[in-house]
């Protein structure tokens, strides 16, 4: 393994990153603020929500833009440079097994996710507050989540970013991204859906329920939750599934 | 260390799409009823190719779009595999040991893969440092460069909007960052002026000079005429002369080529015109159309008009070439390069 390569490829991924900073800021964080905004600030103070609801809320948007941004790191310049621009070229012809290059890029995608995690909480808790009420009795189990939370967003993105063309980025964002975040237990509780037992189950496959479980797991701990040792379980089997799927698929576009 | 390049029966069979540069054409995809019941398709883009290129030689694919050139630079550069066959850098195996390769092979492809995000500038240094050069390397060589190539007035700009002759001296400029001892251009001067493709010659002719080997494919006769030492031709993925441009132009019979056309021939005819002084061979090309090749060329035109005159055949149009490559092109496969 050449890890001169690696890094430097790494660094050009940060550079980029740094240039398009303010943009890649509101694409992250201005819907789910909004959001935040609306629902934790307007109505709860307006009283059509109880106030209690804001500390439900705020894992859910940590999930929502860890998954988004790690996700959108990853699977647009794949989709982008190996069909579009041709731009990955340079990287792969540069000295190191290709398969490097796709968990370089993931390595970038669990980077920015964590990033845009840990921004996240700061600014919803100044537009929520008062009344938030996080507790994190487990530092290190938070980080945890975290991470396999990032990881699992780096490693969808590879995943999907490989599978789909061009022409189906609009398709791949209101087809899957969007049922996945709608469905995924990010604006209200896994138990809030015991009166829907079908859909209760239903939503089980979706792996974003368990990223805002555990951080509801591992962040409020006070609402009732997922088994958190079923959570992780779930998350890191799917990081591995779609790491793999994500190398396969990567490597079949690389070389033909 | 000097490094050459061979190859040993290469085939290449496509069973999904080829890559674009790769240019097979014809290809298709069936519906999804089609996928389920009928094979998939199968494309043979190389049937046999066996080159021995030398270190320090600049030698030239020349053939046609879809004759297999950019296949066999993609194999030779890691990102074909080969259906059976074995490629050699220097004395690596391409497909075994694509790490070590990689950094012997500067690459220019056909179509420009710039990297969008990046500065003319930044696009040297980063790829410097892929390669594991020093901070103060990479940028030294980066002003060279971008001086040689004639872009440093725009070294600093994104290259998004830069045109297609700055994007291809940057893509040139880039594949010899890291000093490798392979370079492959594929289709190099396609869409260039002719004043940066005398600039580009100029810079493969001095890379050449420190020894390094250079494999460039065109289907521009003139170009492999001009830069190469020796080449190959290939079509429909097999290699049908291969030498130096002077041995390949004197295998061509007689060497020059008049194609004529007429209002209708007979074997009779073509047979009479065979025996014209100076004509060694004769080619009916369609029912009006006949190639002749010949050691003379205009002064073979009033023979050939008072022979279709004494026939009662009218001569419609007379194309004289003189000894090229497109003529060898033409004699080997009855078509023309520029088809």
């Amino acid at each position: 393994m050449n890890w001169k390569t690696f890094l430097a490829i790494l660094a050009r991924d940060a550079h980029v990153a740094r240039r398009n900073f303010v943009a890649l800021l509101f694409q992250t964080f201005l819907q789910p603020l909004m959001f935040v905004f609306i629902f934790g600030r307007v109505m709860v103070g307006s009283g059509y929500m109880p106030p209690s609801y804001k500390s439900l809320l705020l894992p859910g948007i940590m999930a929502i833009c860890m998954v988004g941004t790690g996700i959108w790191a990853v699977a647009m310049p794949v989709i982008a440079e190996f069909q579009f621009t041709h731009e990955i070229e340079d990287r792969l012809l540069a000295p190191m097994e290709i398969s490097w290059l796709a968990v370089e890029k993931v390595v970038a995608g669990t980077l920015q996710s964590l990033a845009a995690g840990l921004m996240v909480i700061p600014a919803a808790w100044l537009l929520l507050r008062p009344g938030v009420d996080l507790r994190v009795p487990h530092p290190l189990l938070f980080a945890a989540v975290s991470l396999l939370v990032a990881l699992f967003s780096a490693t969808g993105g590879l995943a999907l970013g490989c599978s789909m063309q061009q022409t189906h980025i609009g398709l791949m964002f209101s087809l899957i991204v969007a049922p996945m975040i709608f469905f995924g237990c990010t604006y209200y509780p896994w138990s809030a859906l015991e009166s829907f037992p079908i859909l209760q189950k239903a939503v089980l496959v979706n792996p974003l329920v368990y990223a805002s479980e555990g951080l509801r797991a591992t962040l409020v701990p006070q609402f009732p939750h997922l088994p958190l040792p079923a959570v992780l379980a779930v998350l890191l089997f799917a990081n591995f599934l779609l790491m793999a799927m994500g190398l396969r698929k990567f490597y079949g576009k690389a070389v033909s | 260390m000097l490094a050459g390049i061979r190859t040993v029966d290469l085939r290449k069979v496509y069973t999904s799409p080829p890559p674009v540069a790769a240019g097979v054409g014809g290809f298709s995809f069936g519906g999804s009823k089609a996928k389920s019941k009928q094979p998939k398709p199968q494309i043979t883009a190389l049937d046999g190719v066996s080159l021995e290129i030398k270190a320090g030689e600049i030698f030239c694919l020349l053939g046609p779009n879809g004759a297999g050139k950019s296949t066999t630079v993609g194999i030779l550069t890691t990102r074909v595999r080969p259906t059976s066959g074995q490629a050699f850098i220097g004395d690596h195996d391409v497909w075994l040991n694509q790490v070590v390769v990689k950094r012997l092979i500067g690459v220019v492809a056909q179509r420009p893969n710039l990297d969008f995000n990046l500065t003319a500038r930044e696009i040297l240094t980063f790829h410097g440092a892929y390669f594991g050069l020093s901070h103060h390397e990479r940028s030294k060589r980066a002003e060279a460069l971008l001086e040689r190539f004639k872009l440093t007035d725009r070294a600093d700009h994104m290259v998004r909007g830069f045109s297609g002759g700055m994007m291809q001296r940057l893509s040139i400029a880039r594949a010899m960052m890291h000093d490798p001892q392979v370079l492959f251009l594929d289709e190099p001067s396609a869409g260039l002026d002719p004043q940066t493709r005398l600039l580009l010659w100029e810079i493969v002719r001095e890379y050449n000079q420190t020894g390094k080997t250079i494999l460039l494919t065109t289907h521009n006769m003139e170009e492999g005429d001009a830069l190469c030492q020796r080449l190959a031709i290939i079509d429909h993925g097999r290699v049908i002369a291969l030498g130096t441009p002077c041995e390949l132009k004197a295998s061509v019979p007689g060497g020059f080529l008049l194609r004529l056309r007429f209002g209708v021939h007979s074997p009779e005819f073509l047979e009479r015109l065979q025996s014209l002084s100076g004509v060694r061979e004769v080619r009916a090309t369609d029912g009006v159309g006949a190639d002749l090749y010949a050691d003379r060329g205009g002064s073979l035109v009033p023979a050939v008009a008072q022979l279709a005159s004494a026939a009662g055949v009218e001569l419609h149009d007379v194309h004289i070439s003189e000894p090229s490559l497109e003529n060898l092109f033409l004699h080997h496969t009855g078509r023309s390069l520029r088809e």
